[in-house]
């Protein structure tokens, strides 16, 4: 290998003074989270749109069933809106790195998120459908499945950052990660009121 | 695999059928439509070949002229005054390219409407094409059933008529394909859309299936015979027409061998008990010049060999071999030979 | 020359070299040796050649399906292949080609290798979520090509239509090895968008701002945008198909209220955006190497930029003109036929601008730059028959049809494989240190040109003769005989080219003449740096002053100092100025991605024989993930957590 050859005598730009955290837009991960929830949006988009089209193949909507009954989803969709303010507290607290709201926040998320997930294995038992029954059938399940994916994702990566709440790990970039799981999961609450708004409202009236 | 003298036989015997000159090739079309798309590649081909032509010469002197045969890099140069034009030259020749484009555009949908509009206020015939793997059932629909033409991979339309074809698919997507009449249609399991042509010129036209199917997609090919209007109705009338009835103990024998063994589990001759939709009609078999989609001539011997193993011929088609005694063979195959 | 951004409010000292830092950086960003060394790599310099080479050694393979099916189509009704054979052999050419060949070696080799060092960083983004799409790339390959092997080969075409692939007519698990393949590559292709992406918006070199970008990163910006918005639809057509396939669902079943056009929109609305993430890094490397070797800078910078963006926007809104031929009405395909003209423009104003650009120069033709030009023969052949494949009455006649088959033979290979053979050789002294042979390169380029213009050309005539695709073969009253025979026979040069090639690699790599860091006076960064590379990329990362980085820097040009070098310490940028925002840290060689990826193959792969793998398959999923993400506690002051910071 030849000797480098570096510009000799170049001036200098001294970036030592620079923090080694970011929060916010400037956090690399923030940007990797926004493109994530780009490609996850493109799938729902792509699911909506499909769920749509097959409506225009039948004349009957749905066909040859009751809509899905909407008493637990209405009940997680509640439960998903109120868990929006834990998301909040979290995320505003992080950067400063606010041990106890932090804990707090992650951990009332984490409750919101176990019981959105125990009212959602309900609300696969009252789609009045089954995935096999017919493409509208298959539609709905998927629909709801893709997004009860997302939430358990979700869930899981909330109690990994509980736990490592407790830990010595919560600091520096971790504290970021806090504030951008929040994101993601504002993103798990408005792709739910969507799909909520498919499976439970266009039933009814499409 | 296929034995090669399976093939050699079946090709030497398809010889004996020549195709008619132009019968299945884009540029060389036998009917309205078609003539209308030849007419529209050469027009677009024409263009196109002269934007080539001018962009290789472009490229070829811009390189000749600035060529310099040395190895080691050259030390970067500007060229304001160069750039000045060429920058010009680029916007005139983006705003050729626009004007191009836009006259393509406008004389393929002009073409398009052309192809797709009927023009003619004549009755249209209609034909109903069912892609099967790997066959073409072919009805000419009639709101009375006793007027109803079902027949197989053989279409006959009546000179300077429209045809509606109204398609579909008993499986998987299959492509109606004339390419010497006009463009492609694909035949979707769960639609029916309606597409026409028209012939002018009696002859035999080939088609051949153009969308993927499966194993025996290579051989699925199909006819359309364009007649005056006197031979087709005469053909319609006598395809309406049940079975024959076997003229001697040969022939007799051959139809007690079909309706007594697996061929009536699949296939349809009217005037005896066989009634199954699965494969193709065979009422008039013997009218068709081509059996198992255009693969082999409807002969004697191809028609022996394809019932003996049609899998030696079209590996992987739907129809199980029948190795029958060499008697019933023969008689089977007179019986088929006498329904024309 | 515009003044240099950073000089502004800030203190500037001469550098004082120190001989000790390169021994300190190459201790710190070193990978691990031997096979651990291979398995936890995530310098993005291996992990590019890896794609390369991965991508390379399928592009042979699917070029060996290519020789058996001109070998069966050389003669009517020829017995060499029966049908099942061949209907596997043409499926596994055309997703290998497409799949395991053109994106791994088009996007993600050559961006993962060019891109960081393009940049002046020292590596690429996110290197595990890197390596992990190396893995699950390999494992797509792996699963596909074991399939053929084991005679579960998918048989139903690249795109694999419904209902031919549907549970009704494709028993076994010949089509669901095709769509987890799919879901294999395209998880890859969108990690490595992701790392790519962020290495671009914010790992590039101070003063490297956005109108100083070269259109390399533009093109790969913009791909990478592409594929963000394309795979998901690819994703969604496989999975769905995966699940009629093996649970009973009924999107594609007509019968139950499913729908065989729904799986067609879904696919070419990925499958059109396919071909220009394909196509645009071929146009990238064309729009580095012609300024290169004109010795000037590129005209009309911007309107080629404007273009690629163009292309990509547009590129979204023409995937019907795969469907013309199924009864769409008079309206719809009028707008799609305008749209698939209209992105002709901006493929026309790059050729435009090169050549301009090579109009006014001084034109040094050397190997390189010999595949450049064979690029605007054969791609133009490809973008006109295209023009003419936009037009609806043309199209019903020549779709699915061997002039179909030439005329994407020509955008592909080149519009992908003459730029990639330019960018193996221009890049190849920077990979390696060392140049490959120019006359070894010549007689590669001549035999390929000449047998691949053999076989495609022949190929237009054939579709207009009224020879359909995919079929294995053709009764000799058809008289295809010999133009197919002459297709084949183009077959032999193109073979013959491709082993001048591998030659002339294995040769030079030991015994090319030794490269300097930059052999062809190129602009851009990467050539600023030994070839190859150190582990650290940069001594000291540069700044910028202008569009051709080494063109335009100041004698004394500055360069970034005070990341530490005891830690993998990066620099991360302002996305449009490249104001130096903050710091952050590499996560060095890591065995997560391999562990991960294995799980991950492993529920994946379980799918296809059970829906239970995807529950018993995710535990084992999450636990590499957390293990993966869980912070590693080794920074040596605990000071870093307590810093202050603005918010």
């Amino acid at each position: 290998m030849e000797p480098l050859r570096e510009p000799i005598r170049p001036l200098t730009l001294d970036v030592s003074g620079l923090p080694s955290v970011a929060f916010g837009e400037h956090n690399t991960t923030w940007l990797a989270n926004v493109f994530y929830m780009t490609i996850e949006g493109m799938m729902f988009a792509l699911m909506f749109a499909t769920y749509f089209y097959l409506r225009t193949r039948v004349q009957h909507w749905p066909p040859g069933h009751l809509p899905p009954a909407f008493t637990y989803g209405l009940a997680n969709l509640i439960v998903l809106l109120l868990s929006v303010v834990p998301a909040r507290l979290a995320q505003k607290r992080a950067p400063s790195g606010n041990l106890r709201a932090i804990r707090i926040g992650l951990a009332a998320l984490s409750a919101f998120a176990i019981v959105a997930v125990v009212l959602r294995i309900f609300e696969f038992t009252v789609l009045n459908c089954r995935w096999s029954d017919d493409a509208y059938s298959s539609a709905i399940w998927v629909l709801i499945g893709l997004h009860s994916g997302h939430l358990a994702t979700e869930l899981i990566e909330t109690l990994v950052l509980l736990v490592m709440s407790f830990t010595p790990k919560m600091e520096g970039t971790r504290l970021a990660d806090v504030a951008i799981n929040s994101d993601y999961w504002y993103f798990v609450v408005i792709s739910g009121l969507l799909m909520d708004f498919l499976i439970y409202g266009t039933t009814r009236f499409l | 695999m296929i034995p090669e003298a399976t093939f050699h036989f079946a090709g030497l015997l398809a010889q004996a059928v020549p195709l008619a000159p132009g019968s299945h090739n884009i540029l060389h079309p036998g009917a309205p439509q078609g003539s209308h798309i030849e007419w529209l590649y050469w027009f677009i081909f024409w263009i196109l070949l002269a934007v080539y032509v001018l962009m290789i010469v472009g490229f070829t002197r811009a390189g000749a002229k600035s060529r310099v045969l040395s190895r080691e890099p050259l030390p970067i140069s500007e060229y304001p005054e160069g750039d000045r034009r060429a920058k010009w030259a680029v916007g005139t020749a983006v705003a050729i390219t626009v004007i191009i484009l836009f006259v393509v555009l406008a004389i393929s949908v002009a073409t398009g409407k052309r192809v797709a509009g009927m023009t003619t206020s004549k009755n249209p015939v209609t034909i109903s094409v069912t892609g099967h793997q790997w066959w073409w059932e072919v009805t000419y629909p009639n709101p009375q059933a006793d007027q109803t033409v079902t027949t197989a991979n053989e279409i006959h339309v009546p000179v300077g008529t429209p045809v509606v074809v109204l398609t579909n698919s008993a499986d998987v997507i299959h492509s109606f394909w004339p390419p010497s009449i006009t463009g492609k249609r694909d035949l979707l399991p769960g639609y029916s859309t309606a597409f026409w042509f028209q012939v002018d010129q009696p002859g035999v036209y080939r088609g051949q299936c153009a969308e993927f199917c499966g194993l025996q997609h290579a051989h699925m090919g199909f006819s359309i015979v364009a007649q005056s209007v006197s031979d087709f109705q005469a053909w319609q009338q006598q395809q309406l027409k049940p079975a024959a009835e076997p003229t001697d103990q040969e022939v007799a024998r051959g139809r007690a061998v079909f309706l007594t063994h697996t061929c009536l589990m699949c296939h349809t001759i009217r005037g005896t008990d066989a009634g199954s939709r699965v494969g193709p009609d065979l009422t008039h078999l013997a009218s068709r010049k081509m059996i198992a989609a255009e693969t082999l001539p409807n002969t004697t011997g191809a028609l022996a060999g394809w019932i003996v193993d049609p899998q030696r011929i079209k590996p992987g088609a739907r129809m199980t071999p029948n190795p029958l005694a060499p008697d019933d063979l023969q008689a089977l195959v007179s019986y088929l030979r006498s329904l024309q | 020359m515009t003044e240099s951004i950073i000089e502004k409010d800030r203190q500037v000292t001469r550098l004082t070299p120190d001989p000790e830092l390169p021994g300190r950086l190459e201790r710190t960003w070193r990978q691990h040796g031997g096979i651990w060394g291979w398995l936890t790599n995530t310098d993005h310099k291996a992990i590019g050649v890896r794609f390369m080479v991965t991508a390379f050694i399928f592009f042979l393979l699917g070029g060996i399906l290519a020789a058996l099916i001109r070998l069966q189509l050389m003669r009517p009704e020829n017995s060499f292949l029966g049908p099942d054979a061949y209907n596997q052999i043409f499926t596994m050419h055309g997703s290998t080609m497409i799949f395991l060949f053109a994106v791994p070696m088009m996007f993600q080799g050559f961006g993962v290798y060019v891109v960081p060092l393009m940049c002046g960083a020292r590596n690429i983004a996110f290197p595990r979520l890197n390596l992990l799409s190396y893995y699950l790339y390999l494992g797509g390959g792996l699963l596909m090509w074991i399939g053929l092997l084991t005679n579960t080969g998918p048989d139903v075409g690249w795109f694999a239509y419904v209902t031919l692939s549907g549970p009704g007519f494709s028993p076994g698990h010949r089509a669901d090895i095709w769509a987890q393949m799919i879901t294999f590559t395209e998880v890859s292709a969108l990690g490595v968008a992701i790392c790519l992406a962020t290495t671009i918006l914010r790992h590039r070199a101070p003063g490297m701002t956005l109108n100083r970008m070269p259109i390399l990163l533009w093109e790969k910006l913009v791909i990478s945008i592409m594929v963000i918005f394309a795979m998901p639809a690819v994703m969604v057509a496989s999975s769905l198909l995966l699940l009629d396939r093996l649970v009973g669902t009924h999107f594609f079943n007509p019968a139950e209220g499913g729908d065989v056009l729904l799986y067609q929109h879904l696919f070419w609305f990925f499958g059109h955006p396919e071909v220009y993430i394909i196509f645009l890094p071929g146009a990238s490397i064309i729009s580095t190497l012609v300024p290169c070797f004109c010795r000037r800078r590129i005209l009309g910078y911007t309107p080629i930029v404007v273009s690629v963006i163009a292309t990509g926007f547009i590129g979204f809104g023409v995937w019907v003109h795969h469907m013309f031929a199924t009864g769409l009405p008079q309206l719809s395909e009028s707008f799609f036929t305008a749209a698939s003209l209209m992105i002709v423009i901006p493929t026309g104003v790059q050729f435009f601008f090169w050549m301009g650009t090579i109009w006014h120069s001084r034109l040094q033709l050397r190997l390189p730059m010999l595949w450049v030009f064979g690029y605007f023969f054969v791609f133009l052949i490809g973008g006109l028959s295209g023009v003419m494949l936009a037009s609806v009455p043309l199209d019903t006649q020549v779709h699915d049809t061997y002039f179909i088959v030439a005329h994407f033979h020509y955008v592909l290979i080149g519009g992908a494989l003459f730029p990639m053979f330019a960018g193996l050789y221009f890049w190849f002294p920077k990979i390696t240190g060392r140049m490959a042979s120019e006359t070894l390169g010549k007689w590669h380029f001549w035999l390929f040109f000449i047998g691949f213009n053999i076989t495609f050309f022949t190929m237009h005539f054939l579709g207009l003769r009224g020879m359909p695709r995919r079929v294995y073969t053709y009764s000799p009253d058809m008289h295809w005989q010999t133009l197919s025979a002459i297709a084949s026979s183009g077959v032999i040069f193109m073979t013959a080219g491709v082993i001048v090639f591998i030659v002339n690699v294995f040769r030079s790599r030991v015994a090319g003449e030794i490269a300097g860091n930059n052999p062809w006076g190129d602009a851009s960064l990467e050539w600023a740096t030994s070839s190859p590379p150190p582990a650290y990329n940069y001594l000291y990362p540069p700044t910028v002053n202008g569009r051709d980085a080494l063109w335009d820097a100041l004698p004394d040009q500055p360069v970034v100092v005070g990341l530490r070098d005891d830690i993998r310490e990066t620099l991360v940028t302002h996305s449009l100025d490249t104001e130096p925002q903050h710091k952050d840290e590499d996560p060095g060689p890591s065995i997560w991605p391999l562990l991960a990826s294995l799980t991950i193959s492993a529920t994946f792969v379980g799918s296809i024989f059970t829906p239970w793998a995807i529950p018993v398959g995710a535990p084992p999923v999450i636990i590499t993930l957390i293990g993966w993400l869980w912070p590693r506690g080794h920074s040596p002051t605990p000071m870093r957590g307590r810093e202050s910071w603005s918010h």
